[in-house]
């Protein structure tokens, strides 16, 4: 296999890492307003991802300096192409991260309610503009000889990637319900686990029509495999939350995000992002990346490194393995 | 205003906000860090309720000022593909290597173990939690390491070629990108400088602190116990990182007169070359007509803090400009930074940088313990210290009033030397970003118009503006409340298999 091919693959796992960790970290924001019925349950929600949502962040940061590295054109093309759904993205996540850290500072009811509000809107934006952003790469944007996107910010809002924009929307609050069912207890886990039934039907319908249309777009016979895997996840996941199995339902969720987004790589590949001037100026494999030099001095990292990353962050879920539930809270702000 | 023009005054007037701003939080996240390790260590060894105290209260700082760092780094993984599109094309094969690599290894360790540090007070035992804080002041010098590696490269590019094909650069050896001197130096420089702002400012509000104790407005006493202990340690890490942040800053200075000859002689305003060149003290410069107009200077200074002796010739600015205008094309002028910010930049890093050593230097020895105090002026480790001069003799009221409120003044005074050396740093190599090879007009993104640039511009100002106020309110807050003295320690020592089923409904030792 080309070194090219194998950098492809990995982006598409950071990807995919990225989806799997923060999708529910943003599902978890937006249920703060669908599910929790006062503060100490919007408290409840917003700690089972406490200890970890830094770190599912740092996948996007991973993903964005690994394709950096090994296709800078691919990063220079979609970061400058994509400028103002990027910044719209990157507003989101600076006020996301200080909500966090910022809501319990003050005791003030306005306050707190403020921040809440900023954890809602910024966990719901991203999870839409990330299925924006993917639906246009798939789908091919005006990308002229330069290797530079000419189109404009309103290209971006065709009718395909809006649709992938809310398939990420609902299936990441989807996550978000199955991980908050898996990770709490009491009054609000037994909620969460009727609330994810109905976005999981939502989910389903949308993806499907989502990625069927990817399927007969750009699709191949590997993308095809993928699509199968992730409906019958996503039906396994609906089944097993059905009859309270809480950790297969999280399992088979975040399986249905992993063959989602695989899906999306697999009809792109040998491309990076095609161009709907001529197929000549798309972006590939081979003519958007590193020298062999750089790709193997990557690799090396990338395969001492990956797994490192994945056992202590395994650990850290393995410590703060325990439900939680508005007993948990500590009454008030702490000084 | 010509488009040209216009895409890069904006764009680097965006990333010159954006990165200033980073870098207020980033030393005092780097030097944070290893502070609350080390008062953590001492806690854990000594089982002292002021260490822990200590730990929590500085702790809390810390937590408050990494959010910001942590989401404003977030832009400047972007920005070089949002902005300077060219550039990230010309460079990637390189810059893009340290850049991952930082991701890698060191974002990954920190933001994990920062997670493990806030929440596992009651969930892990005492010494694994103790760890991830030392994990986390690893994970932020590594990440500095790596960042400076390739901010190095585009001052002094290494280890690289130029693809005959597709004329960008091309790596060919990572382990010189990762070690040349240029990037060694400039490691030591700015993390002894962050260590410098770490200090400073924990000698800063621990003489608030200390001085409303002295004037009895403060009566907790444990509260003092706590603030006197992180005032000492605070001198003498202030004391240790000023000196090495001279030492590099020299070292550093001879590299780059040997390196960029142009920055060094801007940060003189020498405009001819001189042997020997003197060091300028006070200068007036005309930068359309290439001299100055007022100079106050000191002879031969500047050729010792060039090459090690007082005589050596060091190039003034009308000469290498000349020189790179024959080698590159174009004016002369095109190849002279802005002189008034590279020269009081350099000056205001080195006054203020400096005025906090001196000031850490003097409190160290006018705070001393016991060794060389008359028994009668000791003091408890609980009260306020007695400012001494010599060994019977205390400063009178005026000098002691204004040594406490030095003391709290001087916290500031590294950030905006930080600043200015970054200012400098950067300003100084104009008009190139790779130094010798890519001009930053040349590197901008073609494709975004300037209206999307603007408004990228105006919404991150704004944003951080709105954020750089909340975040100096809730410092204010919580460093004038001090230390939280009726906070404990969780009762037992946690163990690694979780809690037993009697504390299940225990409430949580943190929760945001």
């Amino acid at each position: 296999m080309h070194l090219q091919d194998f950098w492809f693959i990995l982006i598409a796992v950071l990807w995919i890492g990225y989806f799997f960790l923060e999708g529910f970290d943003f599902g978890v924001g937006i249920l703060t307003r669908l599910l929790a019925r006062n503060t100490a349950e919007r408290r409840v929600l917003i700690n089972t991802i406490g200890p970890v949502w830094d770190g599912n962040e740092v996948w996007l940061l991973t993903a964005g300096g690994a394709t950096f590295a090994a296709f800078p054109d691919w990063y220079a093309t979609l970061f400058s192409g994509f400028f103002v759904p990027l910044l719209i993205i990157l507003v989101c996540l600076i006020v996301r991260g200080v909500s966090f850290e910022y809501r319990h500072q003050r005791d003030s009811e306005r306050w707190q309610r403020n921040w809440e509000l900023a954890i809602f809107w910024t966990s719901l934006l991203p999870a839409f503009l990330w299925g924006v952003a993917f639906g246009n790469i798939v789908r091919g944007v005006a990308i002229d000889q330069d290797k530079n996107y000419v189109g404009t910010f309103w290209d971006l809002l065709n009718p395909y990637a809006l649709l992938g924009g809310l398939t990420t929307l609902a299936l990441f609050t989807f996550h978000g319900a199955v991980f908050t069912a898996l990770k709490t207890t009491g009054d609000i886990r037994h909620r969460a686990r009727v609330q994810a039934t109905v976005l999981g039907l939502v989910t389903a319908a949308l993806a499907a029509a989502f990625l069927i249309w990817t399927q007969v777009h750009t699709g191949n016979g590997w993308s095809l495999a993928a699509l199968i895997v992730a409906v019958l996840a996503l039906v396994a996941a609906l089944g097993a939350n059905q009859v309270g199995r809480e950790g297969w339902a999280f399992g088979f969720s975040g399986v249905t995000i992993a063959a989602a987004v695989g899906m999306l790589f697999l009809s792109l590949f040998p491309d990076v992002m095609p161009s709907t001037l001529n197929d000549a100026w798309s972006l590939t494999v081979s003519n958007s990346s590193s020298s062999p030099y750089t790709l193997k001095v990557m690799t090396i990292v990338a395969v001492v490194f990956t797994p490192l990353v994945l056992l202590y962050q395994g650990w850290t879920y393995w410590v703060f393995r325990r439900r939680i539930g508005v007993q948990h809270i500590p009454a008030a702000a702490h000084h | 205003m010509d488009l040209a023009v216009a895409h890069e005054t904006i764009s680097r007037w965006q990333f010159g906000i954006t990165t200033v701003y980073h870098f207020l939080f980033v030393p005092l996240t780097i030097s944070l860090a290893s502070i609350v390790a080390c008062l953590q260590t001492a806690w854990v060894r000594t089982g002292k309720e002021k260490y822990f105290h200590a730990t929590k209260f500085w702790g809390k700082l810390f937590l408050i000022n990494i959010a910001m760092g942590v989401v404003t780094g977030i832009v400047q993984e972007f920005q070089f593909g949002m902005n300077w599109s060219d550039y990230s094309r010309f460079v990637g094969d390189v810059f893009g290597a340290p850049l991952a690599m930082e991701a890698l290894i060191a974002f990954f360790f920190e933001s994990t173990f920062i997670g493990l540090w806030i929440f596992g007070w009651d969930k892990l035992p005492k010494k694994i939690h103790l760890a991830c804080i030392w994990m986390v002041a690893i994970g932020t010098a590594l990440s500095a390491y790596f960042i400076l590696a390739a901010n190095s490269w585009m001052q002094h590019p290494v280890g690289y070629r130029i693809d005959p094909v597709t004329g960008k650069a091309q790596l060919t050896d990572i382990v010189r990108v990762l070690t040349q001197n240029t990037t060694l130096v400039q490691v030591f420089h700015t993390l002894t400088a962050a260590f410098l702002t770490g200090a400073a400012f924990v000698v800063g509000i621990a003489s608030y602190h200390l001085w409303r104790a002295k004037q009895g407005k403060e009566t907790d006493r444990r509260k003092t116990a706590a603030m006197r202990t992180s005032l000492r340690f605070g001198l003498a890490i202030a004391v240790v990182a000023g000196l090495g942040t001279a030492i590099s800053g020299d070292t550093l200075g001879k590299v780059m007169f040997e390196q960029q000859p142009m920055k060094m002689a801007a940060a003189e305003a020498l405009w001819d070359t001189q042997a020997p060149a003197p060091f300028s003290v006070f200068a007036v410069g005309d930068v359309s007509k290439g001299h100055n107009s007022v100079a106050l200077e000191i002879p031969g200074i500047l050729s010792f803090l060039a090459h090690n002796d007082f005589s050596s010739e060091v190039p003034g600015i009308n000469d290498i400009a000349a020189a790179e205008a024959a080698q590159h094309g174009g004016q002369p002028t095109d190849y002279i930074p802005n002189i008034f910010v590279t020269y009081w930049g350099f000056r205001l890093m080195i006054g203020f940088g400096m005025t906090s050593f001196v000031a850490a230097l003097i409190g160290l020895w006018t705070t001393r313990r016991k060794f060389w105090l008359a028994p009668e002026h000791r003091t408890g480790e609980d009260e306020p210290p007695k400012l001494m001069l010599t060994r019977n003799r205390e400063m009178n009221v005026f000098f002691t009033r204004w040594s406490w409120r030095i003391g709290i003044l001087t916290m500031g005074f590294p950030l905006v030397a930080n600043s200015f050396g970054w200012i400098f740093t950067e300003m100084g190599r104009q008009p190139w970003v790779v130094f010798g090879l890519m001009r930053t007009r040349d590197a901008v993104s073609p494709n975004v118009s300037v209206g999307t640039q603007v408004l990228g511009l105006a919404t991150l100002t704004a944003l951080y503006a709105i954020l750089a106020v909340i975040e100096v309110k809730l410092l204010a807050k919580y460093a004038a409340a001090g230390p939280n003295t009726d906070e404990k320690p969780p009762a037992k020592d946690p163990t690694l298999r979780g809690p037993s089923d009697e504390d299940s409904d225990q409430p949580l030792a943190f929760a945001y």
